[in-house]
């Protein structure tokens, strides 16, 4: 498990992102197949069942490390992560066992059918035989629930430069249902279960924020106004039957959206189509809140499809039967595009709407009242550019409408978890309600490192209560808090729900005297 | 004997204060680091390798009177003598003995030897006062072969990718623990502030490896490949970034910890602490024998009742003492 220790080693010690490739590149180079393979099934979700729960785990350790549990919590709180707390606080190890990662992956698969106390005696003899670093990726391995500090994009780039291959392509070989003892990691890499051409989507153009004034544009004729839908960007790819559905973080989201792809595979044709996937009800799109619900769950249920129902609002067709229209202008590019809507008419995807306007000043006008509608704001294409490949200023401008802000106290303070464990990362805001503060949103970014420290110092100073990981501190430090939208809510002591709430800065300028009101605050909901 | 004051731990019978935070008569210092080691008192009675540090970071001009390890001073009917508390040069547990009752303020500790302070010696007491910056079950140190092994490890590692090597350590004993651990490796290069230090050391005698002091502001292409020793304090400054080609390690007990190691996303971490890791805070109270400790700065509250717990008195101090390594750990208390 050296190699595999080595690499978890270096993906944590570093947050260059080259670094972290070099490592998986250099894991690459030592491992061998089966630990390769099993790094892949670790890091890509196709981890096995957890076979020892974490309370046996825990009554274990504390037994084996001879201190009252009171104390293995406050080491636990200490630390943010119970495998690493295992690890810390149990006695050296005696010996030691060198196996390789899949030797360990496949012993704690076989503890499926084991008793518990086999299992106990399996996990004690691994402790006392491996040194802190694999003590820890043992617990991890045993949990289940490996995370390092790689994200899946980036372990794509890795598995693409250290074998020349296109990221879209690795990233469609290692996605599919393959099963650890069933594939070989070579071939499976070099997509010899799937076919990565038919799957594979475009780079998607995308638009620099609008700073000029629209006038400065040019003609109004010229460009196709839009709103700037708040969902998951998707391409739609339908090539020889197979529909692929990639987000703009180029992962295959086939599985997650169901409905889509079953009325896709009705299309006749080969296409792939841009487009927003948005939470759409009732003839109205959704906060993006709902739409959140929804993605990234292992399996749907039939409750959790039919109280988010999911719609496309398609931009852009980019390739009809498997020709690349990416070259020709948007006018082009549209027209087909409503064609072939026109002949697959279905409620699961729409066109996103062109807004007709007369003058900048109309379409000002309609900026603002984007939010009415669930839009950030509004896009502005030139109808004769082609579709770029990434960001390309000129032809596709985002024109968003400006974060709502108010001012608000810092009231109750927790620490983060892992990387953050040590400082108190997680805020509570509360604003005026006459002469009483009421909470009115939660914030968990937007400070820099050394504000962090800042604040988590005054807590330290200042912290009036405590209710488990919870601190109350004195309500002294205002901050400003940036939001998407406002609306009523009963779930809400406030009686109102922020949608996206962020610290823009710290109002060291400002006291708490000066913090907005909730009743004005009221007002801003329209 | 001992009383707590809001100037700093008071010797009753003796009429003065051990590290004291706030200006007195007559302070007793236990070791150089800024927290226990302050301004403004009249007279000061340290370790003699702990004097030249307290002229160089205080004033030239102090009173202060060096004493040995062992060698008793009376001061008002208490028997005051300083024993080796192994933490950096020079520190010491001061002992105070009245009437027969005797107590021991250990000010910060650790077991291990690192090789350039004298090692520490158990004192027999019925009070001890005790630290407990690493008062909890998860801190437990490799042993100083093993650790200089694998900071050895790390600089030829880093050589043979043609890397120079940064390491960051408190400046007044981590620094000169590093560079003892690095010796004959490659040339060692230290920031000025501890060749500051350095020089007070060697002022009285003690042999530190060779050194360069290095001017970060001028060339630093020169480093190449050899060893850069700077202090915490310069972890957020452009100054690490503008060595070229190089790879930086933190070297402090909070990087036990894998969620302080990201945090502080260096290169590498090292837990390498001044201070006693858990077992080692044990061991000693256990062998001083003591019927009462006093638990300061760190784990107050854990330790303390961990104590109690398993049938040792203890009680809780709030003093103002803090961690020298607070730059690369999770206690954000301000030093003052």
């Amino acid at each position: 498990m050296k190699a595999f220790a080595t690499l978890i080693n270096a993906l944590d010690s570093t947050n260059k992102t080259n670094l972290k490739l070099e490592a998986v590149d250099r894991f690459l180079v030592e491992a061998d197949e089966n630990d390769k393979l099993w790094f892949l099934a670790l890091f890509t979700g196709k981890r096995p069942r957890r076979n020892v729960n974490t309370a046996l785990m825990r009554q274990w350790a504390i037994e084996a490390a001879q201190i009252p549990e009171w104390l293995f919590f406050e080491s636990y709180a200490s630390v943010g992560d119970l495998g690493e707390t295992i690890s810390l606080i149990l006695p050296q190890p005696e010996h030691y066992i060198e196996r390789s990662l899949s030797e360990w992956m496949e012993l704690i698969v076989q503890l499926k059918d084991a008793t518990d106390e086999e299992k106990k005696r399996f996990v004690l003899e691994a402790w006392n035989n491996l040194p802190h670093t694999e003590r820890f990726i043992f617990n991890k391995l045993l949990g289940g629930s490996f995370r390092a500090g790689i994200s899946a994009q980036s372990l794509i780039n890795a598995l693409a430069r250290h074998y020349d291959m296109d990221t879209s392509a690795v990233a469609h070989s290692i996605m599919g249902g393959w099963k650890i003892g069933e594939v070989t990691f070579g071939e499976l890499i070099r997509g010899a279960y799937t076919d990565t051409q038919l799957s594979k989507p475009y780079p998607f153009c995308l638009a620099y924020a609008l700073e000029k004034e629209p006038e400065d544009l040019g003609a109004i004729t010229d460009w196709q106004a839009e709103y700037k839908w708040d969902g998951i960007r998707g391409q739609f790819i339908k090539r020889n039957g197979e529909v692929f559905i990639w987000s703009r973080g180029e992962e295959l989201v086939t599985g997650q959206f169901p409905e889509i792809t079953d009325a896709l595979m009705q299309w006749p044709g080969n296409f792939v189509i841009d487009g927003e996937l948005l939470a759409y009800k009732d003839g109205r799109v959704l906060n993006f809140s709902e739409l959140q619900k929804r993605i990234n769950r292992k399996t749907l249920s039939a409750k959790m499809l039919a109280d988010v129902p999911v719609v496309v609002f398609a931009y852009d067709l980019l390739e009809w039967n498997h020709e690349d229209l990416r070259a020709q202008g948007l006018r082009e590019r549209r027209s087909l595009l409503e064609q072939l809507l026109t002949d697959n008419p279905v409620s699961y995807v729409q066109l996103s709407p062109i807004i007709p306007y007369e003058s900048w000043d109309t379409l000002k006008e309609i900026r603002s009242n984007s939010r009415s509608v669930n839009s950030e704001g509004l896009m502005l294409k030139h109808k004769d550019a082609p579709y770029h490949t990434g960001r390309k200023k000129g032809d596709w401008w985002k024109w968003k409408i400006d974060p709502l802000t108010i001012d608000a106290v810092l009231i109750y303070a927790q620490k983060g978890s892992g990387r953050r464990s040590a400082y108190y990362t997680d805020y509570t805001f509360a604003v005026r309600q006459g002469d009483q503060l009421v909470t009115i949103a939660k914030a968990y970014s937007g400070l820099t490192d050394k504000e962090i420290q800042e604040v988590s110092r005054f807590v330290n100073k200042n912290a009036l209560e405590q209710f488990g990981p919870v601190r109350t501190v004195k309500p002294e430090l205002v901050f400003e808090i940036a939001f998407e939208g406002i609306a009523f809510s009963n779930r809400h002591k406030s009686g109102v729900a922020l949608r996206f709430p962020r610290i823009v800065r710290w109002r060291k300028d400002k006291t708490a005297a000066e913090i907005d009101d909730i009743e004005d605050i009221k007002k801003m909901i329209r | 004997m001992l009383r707590f004051t809001s100037e700093g731990i008071y010797c009753v019978p003796g009429g003065f204060y051990i590290d004291p935070w706030k200006p007195v008569d007559m302070a007793v210092i236990t070791h150089g680091h800024a927290d226990h080691a302050r301004w403004g008192m009249k007279r000061y009675l340290c370790h003699h390798y702990t004097v030249p540090i307290l002229k160089s970071r205080i004033s030239q001009d102090i009173t202060v009177q060096g004493v040995d390890y062992g060698a008793p001073v009376m001061i008002n009917r208490v028997q005051v003598s300083l024993h080796p508390a192994g933490h950096i040069i020079g520190s010491a547990q001061i002992r105070m003995e009245y009437k027969g009752r005797i107590a021991v303020v250990s000010g910060d500790y650790k077991i291990q030897d690192d090789g350039l302070s004298t090692p520490f010696e158990p004192v027999t007491c019925h009070e001890f006062v005790t630290e407990s910056t690493f008062g909890l079950p998860i801190y437990n140190w490799l042993s100083v072969s093993e650790q200089n092994r694998q900071l050895q490890q790390w600089v030829l590692d880093n050589q043979a990718h043609n890397k120079t090597s940064v390491l960051i350590g408190y400046s007044l004993g981590k620094a000169q623990r590093i560079m003892k651990a690095l010796e004959g490796i490659a040339p060692l290069h230290v920031h000025y502030s501890i060749g500051r230090l350095n020089q007070a050391y060697e002022s009285v005698g003690i042999q530190l490896p060779e050194y360069q002091i290095i001017d970060l502001r001028e060339d630093v292409k020169h480093l190449d490949k050899g060893i850069v020793i700077l202090p915490p304090s310069l972890l957020d400054s452009n100054v690490i970034r503008k060595i070229p080609n190089m790879a930086h390690a933190i070297c402090s007990g909070w990087m036990q910890v894998r969620g302080a190691r990201r945090w502080r996303s260096a290169d590498a971490g090292f837990a390498i602490s001044d201070h006693a890791d858990w077992q080692g805070l044990l061991d000693v109270i256990n062998a001083t024998g003591a019927e009462q400790v006093y638990v300061t700065h760190g784990q107050t509250a854990v330790f303390t009742r961990y104590l109690n717990e398993t049938g040792i008195t203890a009680a809780e101090v709030k003093t103002e003492f803090g961690d020298e390594e607070e730059m690369t750990g999770p206690d954000i208390t301000e030093s003052t």
